[in-house]
């Protein structure tokens, strides 16, 4: 731009712009009120939340908040070889004092004990001397507690006190990935018969790459037929594909228990037409093969969908013209067809790989040990360990995950490429 | 090379899409090569269902589609050699211009020197050198129609098909379009069959040119011919304006006869009426009419102007004459222009023989 760029007037001698502000403000204010209440509501059930997620998966102040003098004392803890100081041990104990008030000390030890394994028979015999009275604060406390067992006299173990120190903690991050914070402070992983998580994280992805790719193989040529049927047999067609969106997801997947378990229709059919001998039925629910079909099945129409309303827009006489040309149809699906439904595959896969990577109920039905996801493991802990702030890091992770697909995405093909309808 | 005048041969076929309407009906055409021919007709006509049977597109239900000899109803379109050009240029939106008309030439596995020539003359040809590496959404409706056609020709076909390529264009844009197309037609001498529905781009452009009306070829003329001597009412009514008569013949001559309207006579030129008391319908240029004839004319009236419309170049000027109030003139926009005024009465005269006595309506 030049800079000489003159200010244009308006006839009455203000400034265009500031005149097309006025006259604009009116309509983004109103425009605004209309979809304020949607950021309203976007703001309080997916922001906030994961604000919230966010912190209780790392939030680690329970321990910070319960020993404010032990800490305190700690930072002149220097030699981290030999055990702290008198004024560590004096510190522990007065804030022990204020949460055996409380009757708080009982989550310390556990929380302790998580740290580092024995921590609760030692804090339940600190307790005991406290009840009694058999603490005498006019001499040492330190040799006091030492005798009061032999592992409070383990540097280890004040060792772990100190890790519980920072009040945010990355531990549950790391442990969603079987590795661990190491008593020396290093990274450690876990040992290799202890590594679930990781498993599931690769078995989720690969789950959802097959099923992306079931779903597409499966959905283009529907979605073809669809795009090119005349209208009253693709109304008909959009409506079988459209089905299983009026169906509940629970029916769904529970007709899918039925027709796949070992004494079910497909089994049936197999022996009837002697493809398999009656002793000899395959299993093909609670492992991968039942998650695969079941979740194709259900997230076909996301991938149909998008491929459709991109293809319904692709005239027909461009396959022509690429015929008379002198293409084959095959060269010219591929080089004129093809190329223009690309915006309909990538917002179909992304769609439905999104989906998969985050499915619960029908993994958690019909896969059995074999076929859970990573959110089967979510959904674990929040239920039934209620470790809440493990779940919370977990599924932070797998948000991270798919944010870092779609960026992949947009640098392959780019977002602007999608075309959801 | 003599030109071979059955260079397209459509051989009595018939086409039914639901096995109980024909639409197109028992057709005979020949194209001779090199030769440009207008399918024109209404809507609904049959005119592009014939282009797609040519382009393999639709296959004859009945009869036989003969291409410099040989029969093509089997051959799949993209042997057929024929380039098309479709009525929304069917342009490949994610190809450069150079991609669009390199691609009937790599289909067929030219060398990429050969490509390169080709699309260069090919450009040349309908002056769009410089564009080939614009897409074709970069490109206005007449630089993407002229792609279209550059691609339709690039690969040299025998034959060019062109469905309402102009349709979408503006009308100063279609008629400068319409010379370039004649112009690259006789410059390459390639044999070209056009459809339309926009009769004045057919009498502009064509060799001959064949009317359709209901599945079937009512004339097949050049346009000239097509225009002063339409065979029926139909092709009249469809080519140019015409005024018409409703009446019965009362007296038949070799070339006059007299025909009784409801309450008048005039004489007109007997076409497709053979006898006396055949109910006809007479079509009269407006051009043809003259208001205040100097020469003797055997038709002479007198009739009250309705209604004047000026159009710049003409004027054209509704009479009611001879019980009708739908009688059209047009004026040319002359220096002597006469003085016309609704409501004044007027004598118009015509020729006998330009009043064309056809089948009734």
């Amino acid at each position: 731009m030049s800079s000489e760029t003159k200010q244009i007037l308006t006839t009455d001698g203000i400034p265009l712009e500031v005149s097309l502000k006025k006259a604009e403000k009116k309509n983004k204010i109103k425009a605004f009120l209309l979809v304020a209440p949607l950021l309203l509501f976007l703001v309080i059930t997916y922001i906030f939340p994961i604000g919230d997620m966010f912190m209780r998966s790392v939030d680690d102040r329970m321990v910070t908040n319960m020993l404010p003098k032990t800490f305190k004392a700690m930072e002149k803890w220097e030699n981290l070889e030999e055990l702290p100081p008198e004024e560590v041990y004096r510190g522990f104990y007065e804030d022990y004092k204020v949460l055996v008030e409380k009757q708080e000390h009982g989550k310390l030890g556990q929380r302790l004990n998580k740290e580092k394994n024995g921590f609760n028979t030692i804090t339940k015999r600190l307790f005991r001397q406290i009840k009694r009275n058999k603490i005498d604060e006019s001499i040492s406390i330190k040799e006091q507690i030492n005798k009061i067992h032999k592992r409070w006299r383990n540097v280890e173990f004040w060792l772990a006190i100190k890790r519980t120190a920072p009040p945010y903690t990355m531990a549950k991050y790391l442990k969603g990935m079987d590795m661990y914070v190491a008593s020396d402070g290093s990274i450690a992983q876990v040992d290799e018969d202890r590594r679930i998580h990781r498993i599931l994280w690769l078995r989720t992805l690969e789950i959802a790459f097959f099923v992306t790719l079931f779903s597409f193989f499966m959905g283009y040529p529907i979605a073809h037929l669809l795009a090119t049927l005349p209208m009253k047999y693709s109304n008909l067609l959009m409506i079988c594909v459209l089905l299983p969106f009026w169906t509940s997801l629970l029916v769904r997947t529970a007709s899918w228990m039925i027709l796949l378990q070992q004494q079910g229709v497909v089994n049936d059919f197999f022996v009837m037409i002697g493809l398999v001998g009656d002793d000899n039925r395959p299993e093909m629910m609670y492992n991968k093969v039942g998650t695969y079909v079941a979740m194709t099945q259900i997230l076909l129409p996301f991938m149909v969908l998008p491929l459709y309303s991109v293809m319904k827009t692709i005239s027909p006489s461009l396959m022509r013209a690429g015929k008379s040309l002198g293409g084959t149809p095959f060269v010219a699906f591929w080089k004129v067809y093809f190329p223009l439904t690309i915006p309909g595959i990538g917002a179909g896969c992304l769609l439905v790989f999104i989906l998969a990577i985050g499915y619960y109920i029908t993994p958690a039905l019909v896969g059995g040990a074999s076929g859970t996801l990573i959110s089967n493991q979510i959904a674990f802990h929040m239920k039934t360990t209620l470790d809440w702030s493990f779940a919370s890091a977990m599924g932070l992770m797998l948000l991270t995950g798919v944010l870092v697909i779609y960026w992949i995405y947009n640098k392959l093909v780019g977002v602007d490429n999608i075309k959801l309808g | 090379m003599s030109k071979n005048p059955e260079f397209v041969k459509f051989d009595k076929v018939d086409k039914s899409y639901d096995g109980k309407v024909l639409v197109v009906k028992d057709l005979q055409l020949d194209i001779a090569e090199g030769e440009f021919i207008t399918m024109l007709g209404p809507s609904g006509s049959g005119k592009t269902t014939c282009l797609m049977m040519l382009a393999g597109f639709e296959t004859p239900t009945h009869g036989e589609i003969l291409l410099d000899g040989n029969i093509i109803s089997n051959i799949p379109p993209h042997k057929r050699g024929i380039g098309m050009v479709f009525q929304n240029y069917a342009l490949f939106p994610h190809m450069t211009v150079y991609e669009n008309l390199a691609f009937p030439l790599r289909v067929r596995k030219v060398e990429k020197d050969e490509i390169d020539k080709k699309v260069d003359k090919a450009l040349s040809m309908v002056s769009l050198n410089g564009f080939e590496t614009r897409m074709p959404a970069q490109l206005s409706g007449g630089q993407q129609q002229r792609v279209a056609v550059a691609r339709a020709l690039v690969f040299d076909p025998a034959v060019v098909l062109m469905d309402e390529p102009l349709g979408a264009l503006d009308k100063n844009l279609r008629e400068s379009m319409q010379y370039e197309i004649k112009h690259i037609h006789e410059s390459i001498g390639v044999t070209v069959v056009y459809v339309t529905h926009d009769q004045s781009e057919a009498l502009t452009m064509s060799n001959r040119i064949a009317v359709f009306n209901d599945g079937k070829v009512q004339q097949l003329s050049n346009p000239a011919e097509l225009y002063e001597k339409p065979v029926n009412s139909f092709v009249a009514e469809f080519i140019g304006e015409n005024n018409t008569f409703n009446g019965e013949i009362v007296d038949i001559d070799k070339d006059k006869c007299k025909v009784k309207l409801a309450n008048s006579e005039i004489l007109a030129n007997p076409i497709s009426v053979k006898s006396k008391g055949e109910k006809t319908t007479v079509s009269l240029r407006p051009e043809r009419a003259l208001i205040n004839p100097s020469e003797k004319m055997d038709n002479m009236f007198t009739g009250k102007i309705e209604e004047v419309i000026y159009h710049g170049d003409h004027t054209r000027v509704r009479l009611n004459l001879l019980g009708s109030s739908e009688f059209i003139l047009k004026v040319p926009n002359s220096t002597s222009n006469l003085e016309l005024k609704v409501s004044q009465d007027i004598n118009i005269g015509w020729n006998s023989i330009d009043a064309r006595a056809l089948d009734p309506k």
